[in-house]
C-alpha cells in the first residue's frame, strides 16, 4: 500500500506558459520511456523477482518514479495553465486542446496514448533487471533531448534532476542484477539459463 | 508573507532530508551492511520527523495517517503540491 505525502520530491515553479514545450513532456507523463511505464514495469515485475535486495529495489524506485510521475504532471499542468488559445494553436497543441483541454493526459507528444506494450514482465529475474538497466537509459536520453529543447530556467531545473535520478536508479539496478546473477551462480555471464523444454534428454 | 516565507523554508528543508533519505535508502537496498550509511539514513529519520512534525503544527498537514486535523478537515485545503503556490524557486 501507499500513503500520499502533500510535497513534491522536486519543486516545480514555472512562471511562463509554454505550450510547446508542454507537448514535448508530456512523453515523459505517458509515452514509452516515460514515468508511468517506468512505475507500472518496476511495481509489476517485484513480483517474480528474488533476492531481498533485488526486491526492494524493483519496490522502492518503482515508488520514487510515482513521485516522478507527478513532477512531471506538474510541468505540464504548469506550462499550459495560463496559455492563451493563440499560444496554444502556434505551438501546435490544437489536436491535444481538443480532445484534452488543459487537462494532463498520458500520451507522447504525437497524442499515442499511453500503451503498456512499452513495457514488460518476463517473469525472469535476469531479464527483467536487464529491461530495466536499458529503461533507465532511454529515459536518461530523453531528459537529455528535452533539455536540448528547452530554454527556461524554471524547465531546465527539474529536468536535470530527473535525468540524475535516471542514472542513480541505473546504478543501483545494476548493483541489483549483479546480487541476482550471483544468487543464481551465473556470476560473470550476461546470459540465460536454458529453460528445461530446450535441455537435450540423455 | 512572512508565514509564506516560513512555510516555503520549511518546505525546502523537508524535500531536502526527504531526498537524503531517498537516496540512502536505495542505497541501503544493494548494500544492506553498510554501517555507515545505515547510520547517516537514521540520523536523517530523526530529522526528518522533526521537520515533518513543526510543518504539521504551523501549516497544516503533509500527510493523512500521522498529523492530526483541526476542525473542519484540512486536508482538502488548497494549494496542491503540483500548483505554482506550492512550490519554490530553489
Amino acid at each position: 500500500m501507499w500513503t500520499y505525502d502533500k510535497i513534491l520530491e522536486y519543486p516545480v515553479k514555472i512562471k511562463n506558459p509554454n505550450p510547446a514545450m508542454a507537448k514535448l513532456i508530456i512523453t515523459q507523463y505517458g509515452g514509452p520511456d516515460g514515468e508511468l511505464a517506468a512505475s507500472l514495469r518496476y511495481l509489476s515485475q517485484r513480483f517474480s523477482m528474488v533476492t531481498p535486495q533485488a526486491i526492494a529495489t524493483l519496490n522502492d524506485i518503482g515508488t520514487e518514479e510515482l513521485a516522478h510521475l507527478e513532477i512531471v504532471g506538474s510541468m505540464v499542468n504548469q506550462l499550459v495553465k495560463n496559455a492563451s488559445l493563440e499560444e496554444i494553436k502556434k505551438a501546435g497543441m490544437d489536436g491535444y486542446y481538443v480532445d484534452h483541454d488543459k487537462g494532463v493526459y498520458p500520451s507522447n507528444p504525437t497524442g499515442i496514448p499511453f500503451n503498456a506494450a512499452c513495457i514488460q514482465v518476463k517473469g525472469n529475474p535476469i531479464v527483467d533487471l536487464t529491461e530495466d538497466l536499458a529503461a533507465e537509459q532511454k529515459a536518461r536520453a530523453t531528459y537529455e533531448w528535452l533539455l536540448n529543447m528547452a530554454d527556461d530556467p524554471d524547465v531546465i531545473e527539474p529536468l536535470k534532476f530527473l535525468r540524475e535520478r535516471e542514472v542513480v536508479h541505473y546504478q543501483r539496478f545494476g548493483e541489483a542484477l549483479r546480487i541476482v546473477q550471483d544468487f543464481l551462480q551465473e556470476p560473470h555471464l550476461f546470459i540465460m539459463p536454458k529453460p528445461d523444454f530446450m535441455k537435450k534428454k540423455d | 508573507m512572512k508565514d509564506n516565507t516560513n512555510m516555503m523554508e520549511l518546505k525546502k528543508q523537508i524535500m531536502a532530508v526527504h531526498f537524503m533519505l531517498e537516496d540512502l535508502q536505495l542505497y541501503l537496498n544493494t548494500h544492506p551492511t553498510d554501517r555507515e550509511a545505515l547510520a547517516k539514513r537514521n540520523s536523517y529519520v530523526k530529522q526528518y520527523k522533526m521537520l515533518r512534525d513543526e510543518y504539521n503544527k504551523c501549516f497544516g498537514m503533509i500527510s493523512q495517517d500521522d498529523s492530526f486535523s483541526p476542525y473542519p478537515w484540512q486536508w482538502i485545503e488548497e494549494p496542491w503540491p503540483w500548483e505554482y503556490e506550492a512550490n519554490f524557486k530553489l
